[in-house]
């Protein structure tokens, strides 16, 4: 399978740079994969699960906070907080959700409030997803 | 005349302030290199954000572009944010920073203009507290903070934006040192509302994009997280330029010391031996006397 060139990097360093065939991004519109000769794109990211295909197992990361950019055949994910699944720990997101869901009752105006709900129900669903996760295992 | 027992006192001081400064010259070296490799580790993700974000703002202008992009028409109130060390004993670094940002206050004073101070670090506090106690609207101290992180970034650029949305200001200046080398750090001030963004982001070689959500949505999204990397990048050149300055004037205290002993054994010896002159002569003119 083709591959090509992908970057996730995060404010403090670089995590992972190098030759992939698929990558599936949680995007603020909702999830997408990208494949090798996608077109050039930009989308800001959700609070969720960013896989990476590649040689051998899919690694899977939680990512939040960000953008992903597509161009010259290469991407890049620059993300605030990136966690392998593994490393994430329940109580780190049981505090995400707590923070959101004081975010949603400080919130003035409608769409401050608005947005924060939007986050806090991505972080939720988040959460669920994680459990099912954790369930298979 | 200070008696032997003085001298000895003395340079036995100076030799335990020489330990002193010459184990902080070796911990800052040390620190720095660390400072570096944070400061370089971080390059990769604003090279990246500014390269999407003057590509976005090229293509979002005019009325509907951002008031963190386009700002808020006026400029009658100015923002200075002052990024300085926590610690002191590290030459002109504090100094240097404090200096570049009274000077700009003044001036902007003299031209009838409204200046605000928000400080980062508590030295540079310290220091402004003196001539601009009543100006100033914030501080934020690390002092606890062992290893700075993004969360520090993220602390700091929360204050910023807390105080945009009151409308306490219309302009923020961010002032910081810009590590250079180790004898060279240079003080600089830098705007970051509104925020300045590349130079040609008109260029005709951009790509075309396609964007999710709409353009205005992402840069919208972008600006205020741009900022914090902006401000992540400052803390993180002020702290390695802050270990640089420690280095270059502890070695230094280091060296004085190093001559101030040699000095204060010179004296020491000097008077010792004119003791043992005179005790010999003493004796001898007591022989003679016999």
């Amino acid at each position: 399978m083709a591959t090509f060139n992908f970057e996730l990097v995060s404010p403090e360093r670089q995590l992972f740079s190098g030759q992939v065939e698929q990558i599936v991004v949680p995007g603020a519109d909702g999830d997408f994969g990208v494949l090798a000769g996608h077109a050039p794109f930009v989308a800001s990211l959700r609070p969720g699960i960013l896989t990476i295909h590649g040689d051998g197992q899919p690694k899977r990361l939680y990512v939040r906070g960000g953008f992903a950019e597509v161009s010259d055949g290469s991407l890049t994910v620059l993300a605030e907080r990136a966690t392998p699944v593994e490393d994430l720990r329940a109580d780190q997101i049981d505090a995400e959700i707590k923070d959101a869901q004081d975010d949603v009752a400080d919130a003035k105006d409608d769409a401050t409030r608005s947005k924060a709900a939007e986050r806090l129900g991505q972080l939720q669903s988040l959460k669920g997803a994680l459990g099912t996760i954790g369930a298979t295992h | 005349m200070p008696s032997l027992k003085d001298l000895r006192n003395r340079i036995a001081s100076v030799k335990a302030t020489q330990k002193i400064t010459k184990a902080m010259q070796m911990v800052a070296a040390a620190k720095l290199k660390r400072a570096q490799t944070a400061a370089e580790a971080a390059r990769p993700y604003a090279e990246k954000m500014e390269a999407v974000l003057a590509n976005l703002a090229g293509s979002v202008t005019g009325a509907d572009a951002p008031v963190l992009l386009a700002g808020t028409g006026k400029d009658d109130v100015h923002l200075l944010v002052v990024a300085t060390a926590e610690r002191g004993l590290c030459g002109a670094f504090n100094t240097s920073i404090v200096r570049l940002a009274r000077e700009r206050a003044l001036a902007l004073q003299a031209e009838g203009k409204t200046v605000k101070f928000l400080c980062v670090g508590r030295k540079g506090y310290d220091l402004i507290r003196r001539q601009f106690d009543k100006q100033i609207v914030g501080f934020i101290e690390f002092r606890a903070v062992k290893q700075l992180s993004y969360a520090q970034a993220e602390e700091v650029g929360a204050k910023l934006f807390q105080l945009f949305e009151e409308g306490a200001f219309d302009v923020a200046t961010l002032f910081f040192s810009k590590f250079k080398s180790v004898i060279s750090q240079i003080p600089t001030a830098q705007q970051i509302i509104p925020a300045q963004v590349g130079g040609d982001a008109t260029a005709t070689d951009k790509a075309p994009y396609e964007f999710e959500p709409g353009e205005a949505e992402i840069l919208s999204d972008l600006l205020p997280r741009n900022i914090t990397i902006q401000i992540f990048k400052a803390i993180l050149e002020n702290a390695a330029s802050e270990q640089g300055a420690r280095m270059s004037s502890m070695d230094s205290a280091t060296r004085n010391a190093g001559e101030m002993i040699k000095k204060q054994t010179l004296k020491y010896n000097r008077a010792r031996q004119a003791m043992i002159t005179k005790e010999l002569i003493e004796i001898i003119s007591g022989a003679e006397a016999l």
